[in-house]
């Protein structure tokens, strides 16, 4: 099992709370929430050792597009690369609604 | 002419249908909830979870796989549980397993004030969390306790759709319930059939072999044997209906739980004439 941190610049505030995902196999938990800063934090916990650089690519991606100062909790149970920007999406999403 | 007609309606509903199966257990309690009255407890965002978990090197949810909530009934309060299958089976831990009994052992509270509220148990559960040992064990005992205590004042409604199914401590806690909700997906059972094959072989019992399981343990052959008290397919609304008029039943009428008939399943018992 692994913790892994990243941090990323924001300038839009974000008010809500959105939880996505399920720890289940192949899938992930998303829960996203306001961040007390003007940046973006995130935090995984995946139980899949040895992924970071590709855990960096994926979030770089994603956060490239992204704009919103979140503190993010992904908990892992070893979701692909499409699955993990599928759910983040899916909580991107949820913001809006 | 008429035959196909007949088909073509039986598709349009079986299209129309909301599959209940196919919803995680959040989904499932809003589908059971009146509309816009879902108010969750001890949600993801409290990160009430396992302890355990994550010293044997397994990620823990934020909830610990079970969402509890209050709402109403057709306007009654009520308490739904709903164990999240995907999650490590659906297993009860330390944490998932006070969840429940401790929003069941405050439902009880309120009960014996005279202010009712209606317990609702949606089960997919594999049983105890085999990581968390006596810990969850003494969760599903006092889950156990807690259902015998409420249903002297209301309905205690359980509810197996599938595909895991209920087993172990939980499927005690299922037969504890004064209705109980089934579709033909659903399993009951005390051991589930990969650890019967295990433990006995694979002459006793073929897990693999789903027709076979099903027929011992499904959902359709616990109803024909009296352990189940409705018999749905997988249509959340007909559920949801089912869930309503239950607990809407006069408590005066009610039989007495089954945990309380020994004489039928002991009959039930000699007629199958099981050997030593």
């Amino acid at each position: 099992m692994e913790k892994i941190q990243y941090d990323y610049p924001a300038t839009r505030s974000v008010a809500q709370r959105v939880h996505v995902g399920v720890v289940g196999s192949g899938d992930l938990e998303v829960l996203l929430e306001p961040s007390a800063d003007a940046r973006t934090h995130v935090v995984v916990n995946t139980s899949v050792d040895g992924f970071e650089a590709t855990w960096k690519n994926v979030l770089d991606r994603f956060f490239a597009r992204f704009d919103g100062a979140v503190s993010i909790e992904i908990n892992d149970f070893g979701a692909t690369p499409g699955t993990v920007m599928l759910r983040l999406a899916q909580a991107a999403e949820g913001l809006r609604a | 002419m008429n035959t196909d007609a007949a088909a073509q309606a039986g598709y349009r509903r079986f299209l129309e249908r909301r599959s209940f199966i196919e919803m995680n257990a959040r989904e499932r309690v809003r589908a059971v909830l009146d509309p816009g009255t879902y108010r969750e407890m001890l949600g993801p965002f409290d990160r009430i979870k396992s302890p355990w978990l994550p010293l044997q090197g397994i990620v823990a949810q934020a909830d610990d796989g079970v969402v509890l909530a209050r709402g109403t009934l057709q306007a009654k309060p009520a308490l739904i549980a709903a164990i999240e299958s995907a999650y490590q089976g659906g297993s009860m831990g330390e944490v998932s397993g006070a969840k429940i009994a401790g929003a069941l052992e405050l439902a009880l509270e309120d009960c014996e004030q005279g202010r009712l509220i209606f317990p609702v148990l949606l089960f997919e559960t594999g049983g105890v969390r085999l990581q968390e040992a006596n810990l969850g064990l003494a969760a599903i005992a006092e889950i156990h306790a807690a259902i015998i205590a409420l249903r002297r004042y209301v309905p205690v409604v359980g509810v197996i759709a599938g595909m895991v199914g209920c087993f172990g401590g939980m499927s005690l806690a299922a037969a504890l319930c004064t209705h109980l909700i089934v579709t033909p997906q659903a399993r009951l059972g005390m051991n589930g059939p990969e650890v019967i094959e295990q433990e006995a072989g694979i002459e006793e019992l073929d897990a693999a072999d789903r027709g076979l399981i099903w027929s011992l343990i499904g959902g359709e052959r616990r109803y024909a044997e009296g352990f189940a008290d409705d018999l749905l397919e997988d249509d959340a609304d007909a559920i949801a209906a089912a869930i309503r008029k239950a607990v809407s039943a006069d408590p005066a009428s009610a039989a007495k739980p089954r945990s309380m008939q020994v004489e039928r399943y002991v009959e039930m018992l000699r007629k199958l004439g099981p050997t030593p």
